[in-house]
């Protein structure tokens, strides 16, 4: 079962500026969560701050009991055993191939015979669909396939967290949704707890149990999907539909007699919350068992596709 | 870089963090032989080259002032013993400075940016692994050992060149060189030179491996932190041989 993560009161800022303030939430444990937020809301430097690469001004970060942004360095480095990480390239060791990058954590922290190694390398490599790929150098690889291969890295450590940090970023849409059925495949299977930073809408609408959004240096909300989804805050909105319509501008922000203009013109037939077209939730593959969690969720996706069907 | 006095101070007080640090984690276990042998051999082959063809030179100048000094002296017969005490005490130390900072450091310096700017550190941070202890004591190590061995290379090419310059060029007579080898200079120098070029391979080191994983801002940030590496660490190993001449002329008693 993974492990929850508990964040409160974190505030973060390079000199002058405010990166965000005050943001407060909780990753319920074993649940897939998005973060989402336009470019440069520092959606990455929230990631980095969770895994203690970066301190943050005030707040805390409470991983399996422990404070990380008041933990000793030695004992860092014990609580990020926990984490698995997807950097946005992937962030792969380049003078090493494949197959001794995955192996690197394996080797560096475990006792496992070559052999055994070997075994869990190639399961790991299979699972991301890099089998035949091993002896490539980073640098030789497409983007696509260095991403999987960090995952791969990312997973050998039977991680209880699990950050990516854009995982769609730079990949074409058929990849990416390999890419996000192999991230509910994941989560059926490991039951770790999962946070994927992103600004990619279908995802976010498909994927997650929970969504937060960032904007304007501060967390704007953060709940269950069905709440953002139907949720008439305008910046969630705007930036689930993704229009240019509403408080988010080309430069960060506009002014707020603009966005009310802008708002009174998509003044849309309102509807009953219930009645909104949900899109619906990506399930694990056919060829996984799913734990009861999934089973559940499965079970109430039948439930609301039955309902629309019946209901138009 | 800010020009602004605290953060030049906050620089300098991380740096130095960086090399307590190093020192801190230089006995933890296990020993990572495998990054030291490799990146001794990566030093010693950027800079073995450069070193020679540099030392010759450098020889050959001190050959050629101190040639005619000494004949305008009336001191021919001590021109080898000046020689070999500046190639040994001051020339050798500092063309080691040269180009273990200007060579081996960039690389390094360059190797840990470029590192840095495709995330492979953090990553290597979360996967629980010091890169203090991973990637920087190795190279300290590696630096000084490599830094101690030039410092002997310097001296023997240093040597031959001024005798290559002294006999053959100004018709100075091989056995007055040879002679007056060891009136001025003793071992003592030699030693001096060898812990200097030691202490010069740790401080280059050490700051390469602090600007390349400080390096921020894309490639061109590693431009920018190879840059200032090779400034900074040439300003601390001049000043360092300075207080290190300093000590030894005062706790070793001198000849003559």
């Amino acid at each position: 079962m993974g492990v929850e993560i508990c964040v409160e009161g974190l505030t973060k800022s390079f000199g002058h500026q405010v990166i965000w303030q005050d943001v407060s939430l909780t990753l319920p444990a074993g649940e897939v969560s998005v973060m989402l937020g336009p470019s440069g809301t520092g959606k990455s430097v929230f990631l980095k701050t969770l895994v203690g690469l970066l301190k943050p001004d005030r707040g805390s970060v409470t991983v399996a009991g422990r404070d990380i942004t008041k933990l000793r360095e030695h004992d860092l480095y014990e609580v990020r055993k926990l984490f698995g990480v997807l950097f946005q390239d992937g962030a792969l060791f380049g003078s090493m191939n494949l197959y001794d990058n995955i192996a690197f954590p394996l080797r560096e922290h475990t006792r496992k015979s070559e052999s055994e190694i070997r075994r869990i390398v190639l399961e790991k490599m299979d699972m991301v669909g890099l089998l035949g790929a091993e002896a490539k150098l980073p640098g030789e690889i497409s983007g696509g396939m260095r991403k999987r291969a960090g995952l791969a890295r990312a997973l050998v450590l039977d991680p209880e967290i699990i950050l990516f940090d854009e995982p769609d970023s730079g990949l074409d849409p058929v990849r990416v949704a390999y890419l996000n059925q192999l991230i509910v495949d994941l989560n059926a299977q490991i039951d770790a707890t999962f946070l994927i930073v992103t600004h990619d809408i279908a995802s976010a609408r498909q994927v997650p149990d929970n969504i937060g959004l960032l904007f304007r240096r501060e967390l704007v909300m953060f709940g269950p999907r069905e709440q953002l989804l139907t949720s008439d805050e305008p910046v969630v909105r705007q930036f689930l539909n993704g229009r240019m319509q509403g408080p988010i501008g080309m430069a960060e922000e506009k002014d707020a007699a603009q966005v009310e203009q802008e708002l009174a013109q998509i003044r849309e037939p309102t509807r009953t919350p219930g009645s909104r077209p949900l899109t619906p939730r990506l399930l694990p593959g056919p060829g996984i068992t799913r734990p009861p969690r999934w089973e559940a969720i499965a079970t109430r996706e039948a439930e609301l596709q039955r309902k629309e069907v019946t209901g138009a | 870089m800010s020009l602004s006095p605290t953060g030049a101070l906050r620089h300098s007080g991380n740096l130095f963090a960086m090399a307590l640090d190093v020192v801190r984690t230089l006995p933890r276990r296990p020993f990572q032989v495998r990054e030291f042998i490799q990146q001794a051999w990566f030093v010693a082959s950027v800079t073995i080259l450069p070193t020679a063809l540099v030392s010759i030179p450098f020889g050959a100048v001190i050959a050629l002032q101190i040639g005619s000094l000494t004949r305008q002296l009336g001191a021919q017969s001590f021109s080898g013993a000046a020689s070999v005490l500046a190639v040994l005490r001051e020339a050798s130390p500092i063309v080691t400075a040269l180009l273990i900072a200007g060579a081996g450091g960039t690389a390094i310096c360059a190797d840990l940016g470029a590192r840095k700017i495709r995330d492979e550190i953090d990553a290597m941070q979360v996967l629980g692994i010091d890169p203090i202890h991973r990637l920087v004591v190795p190279r300290v190590l590696a630096s000084m050992v490599v830094a101690v061995l030039l410092n002997g290379l310097v001296s023997v090419v240093g040597v031959a060149g001024g005798y290559f310059f002294n006999v053959i060029l100004q018709n100075g007579t091989p056995g007055a060189y040879l002679a007056s080898f060891t009136t001025l200079a003793q071992l003592d120098d030699l030693w001096a030179a060898e812990l200097k070029a030691l202490v010069f391979g740790a401080i280059a080191a050490i700051v390469a491996s602090y600007k390349g994983l400080t390096a921020q801002g894309g490639p061109k940030g590693v431009g920018d932190a190879v840059n200032q590496s090779v400034v900074i660490t040439f300003m601390l190993l001049f000043v360092t041989n300075f207080v290190m001449t300093a000590v030894y002329f005062q706790v070793v008693p001198q000849r003559g």
